[in-house]
């Protein structure tokens, strides 16, 4: 059941309708499946299994490539061989490498059978076996651009079907692979002859890029060893779709609004992920990262940042005593600081910036200053001695 | 063809699904080796029209988008401008493009250095992850210099420290953000003793001297730790707010 693959009902080029069946049913080797009262479309590369109806539609269907089956054969029927043999049982070549999803991952099983309620038909048998062993995809390059797929016929004389014959099972996958990889190749030079081609095929392209990079991973890991490569990647992945740029608007101000909005979107999530706060270089950093190529400079970010309270954005600028700018969550303002301190402080009875720091996972140095505002505040008390600073519940509050 | 039975056919079956395994994973490392090579061409194609095509690249919003997956899907920096006339007007992304990269190589690395990183170092990264052309080799630490610059006006999150004979310093994460302390007082604490040095956090937690060292004197610049010279080897750091715990412990 592993071979099967999701596709939507389309022929490929080069591939043609051979027969159609109805109320056939899918085993997995010897085990039931879900895929029962289907219909099945055999073509010269591939057999389809759909719902009654989807595969005309061109709707997604189960679709078993035929260079898997190495050979088949007919289950005879009940046990008293009764009304012929229903089933047909194809033996199938390990799953490629590459392949598309389908409905299993993994499956026991080195056969499948389709089951026919109303018994085999002769002729779909015939059919099947003869495209079985035509091996149709053999004389064709599925990957290849139409360009160059019409170089490459003209190029090459056409192979001899008695050649390809020859191959059996393996030896074909092999080349069918082979041919897959030239033909990727290809298209790939094609590609990058020049700025209109890549425009023009950049949908392929972008989708051979991740495949091949999702196939390297798969081996190694990671596509690179180097630690700014893997972030690089990762920052770029998390990209902004229409970077808000100057030009779209008619004032500064107009455009300050603007970006701060888009800041806002992006950054939620990102600040939720590391604490709340990070320091303004960072995010500016990791905003150009997301715009790609419309870099903003770090005084239009400040500008910005400026905004993103009179925009009511969830978070705000903030500049430490020390002179560092930080972006911050709004849930990391003073009075929510003060009360998620006081309730830390509730549950430890007394606390130090040291001890803070570590429950809050914060520094020591934010430690202090969220202490410091709770006091403020007047949710704790200090006490300073020669062991340091400790807050202890404010008393007064509550005992007056 | 009928199936075959008996346990000859059997083993028959399983030596055959074996040598089908056998073939199956042979045939992957080729893909593999097929992939790493189309990965290759993908990433310099990939930095060579990002240097030559930036502004057609820019101008189509729907291609930009795509062109940024691509160099995210392979590793590819798109941001690749050469110092160009106006660049040394401070006009131009160059110094933009390095500052990003910048910040990037001390994001990346800062699990490891605590956001200290010498400028050296940072170069050799930064031009490593920038890209094989000969123009990316040619940015100097002067450049890098010019580039932080730019960052200032964030305030002093992102400094530049002389340390002299030349070298510097950059100092990516500021003090409020800074987890080191935290973690040498959690150091402290699981060592039971209510003091640490310097040769503790070297060797235990892999931090290098610079790093180690700038935490333990900020620690006694806050009042959170305090000097003892009396050990013969080296400076000794105690905690006061671990005094009460050693003694009852």
């Amino acid at each position: 059941m592993d071979r099967f693959e999701y596709i939507e009902a389309r022929l490929f080029e080069g591939e043609n309708y051979l027969k159609r069946e109805k109320n056939v049913k899918i085993y997995d080797g010897d085990d039931k499946t879900q895929y029962v009262d289907g219909e099945v479309v055999l073509t010269t590369h591939r057999i389809l299994w759909g719902k009654p109806g989807d595969i005309p539609k061109g709707l997604t269907c189960l679709s078993l490539p035929l260079y898997y089956v190495f050979c088949l054969e007919e289950e005879s029927g009940g046990v008293f061989g009764l009304g012929g043999p229903k089933r047909i049982i194809l033996h199938l070549g390990p799953a490629l490498p590459g392949k598309r999803p389908g409905p299993a991952v993994v499956s026991p099983y080195h056969f499948v059978k389709f089951s026919f309620k109303d018994g085999i038909d002769p002729l779909f048998y015939k059919a099947l076996s003869d495209a079985v062993n035509a091996k149709a995809w053999e004389r064709s390059t599925p990957l290849t651009s139409p360009s160059s797929e019409s170089a490459v016929t003209s190029s090459r004389p056409p192979v001899a079907p008695v050649n390809s014959k020859i191959r059996s099972g393996i030896v074909g996958i092999e080349r069918s692979i082979e041919e897959q990889h030239r033909a990727t190749d290809e298209s790939i030079s094609v590609a990058f002859q020049d700025l209109r081609k890549l425009m023009e095929k950049a949908k392929e392209m972008v989708s051979i890029s991740k495949t091949i990079s999702a196939k390297i991973r798969e081996k190694q890991g990671d596509i690179s060893e180097d630690d700014t490569v893997r972030f690089k990647s990762y920052l770029m992945s998390l990209g902004i779709d229409d970077p808000v740029t100057r030009d779209t608007f008619r004032s500064d101000s107009d455009y300050y609004v603007g970006l701060a909005q888009q800041i806002s979107d992006m950054m939620v999530a990102v600040l939720m992920d590391c604490g709340g706060i990070m320091s303004l270089a960072d995010v500016w950093c990791r905003v150009n990262r997301a715009r790609g190529l419309e870099l903003i400079s770090p005084e239009d970010l400040l500008n910005a940042c400026k905004l993103l309270q009179t925009i009511g954005a969830p978070m705000s600028l903030r500049k430490f005593p020390s002179g560092a700018c930080v972006l911050q969550l709004n849930s990391q303002r003073d009075e929510e600081v003060a009360r998620s301190t006081s309730q830390l402080r509730e549950e430890n009875g007394t606390l130090t910036p040291v001890k803070l720091s570590q429950l809050a996972n914060v520094s020591v140095l934010l430690a202090r200053e969220r202490l410091f505002t709770t006091e403020r505040l007047g949710l704790a008390c200090r006490d300073e001695s020669i062991e340091g600073l400790a807050f202890y519940p404010n008393l007064f509050l509550t005992k007056a | 063809m009928r199936r075959r039975a008996g346990v000859g056919a059997i083993q028959k079956q399983k030596l055959e699904q074996e040598k089908y395994r056998e073939k199956g994973s042979e045939i992957q490392e080729n893909q593999f080796q097929q992939m790493s090579k189309q990965l290759e061409v993908f990433r310099e194609n990939l930095e060579e029209f990002a240097t030559k095509h930036k502004n057609e690249i820019k101008k189509n919003a729907q291609f930009r988008r795509q062109f940024q997956e691509m160099c995210a899907a392979i590793g590819v920096d798109p941001l690749a401008s050469g110092k160009g006339f106006w660049s040394v007007l401070g006009i131009g992304d160059f110094y933009y493009e390095l500052g990003v990269q910048i910040v990037e190589v001390c994001l990346a690395t800062n699990y490891k250095n605590g956001g200290l990183i010498t400028l050296d170092e940072l170069r050799s990264r930064l031009v490593a992850a920038r890209g094989r052309a000969k123009k990316h080799q040619d940015i100097t630490n002067e450049d890098l210099l010019a580039a932080v610059k730019k960052l200032r006006i964030f305030g002093n999150g992102f400094t530049v420290i002389n340390i002299g004979k030349g070298k510097w310093l950059v100092q990516s994460v500021p003090g409020e953000l800074n987890l080191d302390q935290t973690l040498v007082l959690q150091k402290a604490n699981t060592l039971g003793t209510a003091w640490i040095s310097s040769s503790i956090l070297t060797g235990d937690l892999g931090w290098n001297e610079t790093r180690a060292q700038n935490a333990l004197n900020y620690m006694v610049k806050e009042g959170l730790a305090w000097i003892d010279t009396q050990d013969s080897t080296e400076t000794l750091y105690w905690f006061p707010s671990m005094f009460a715990e050693c003694v009852s412990a």
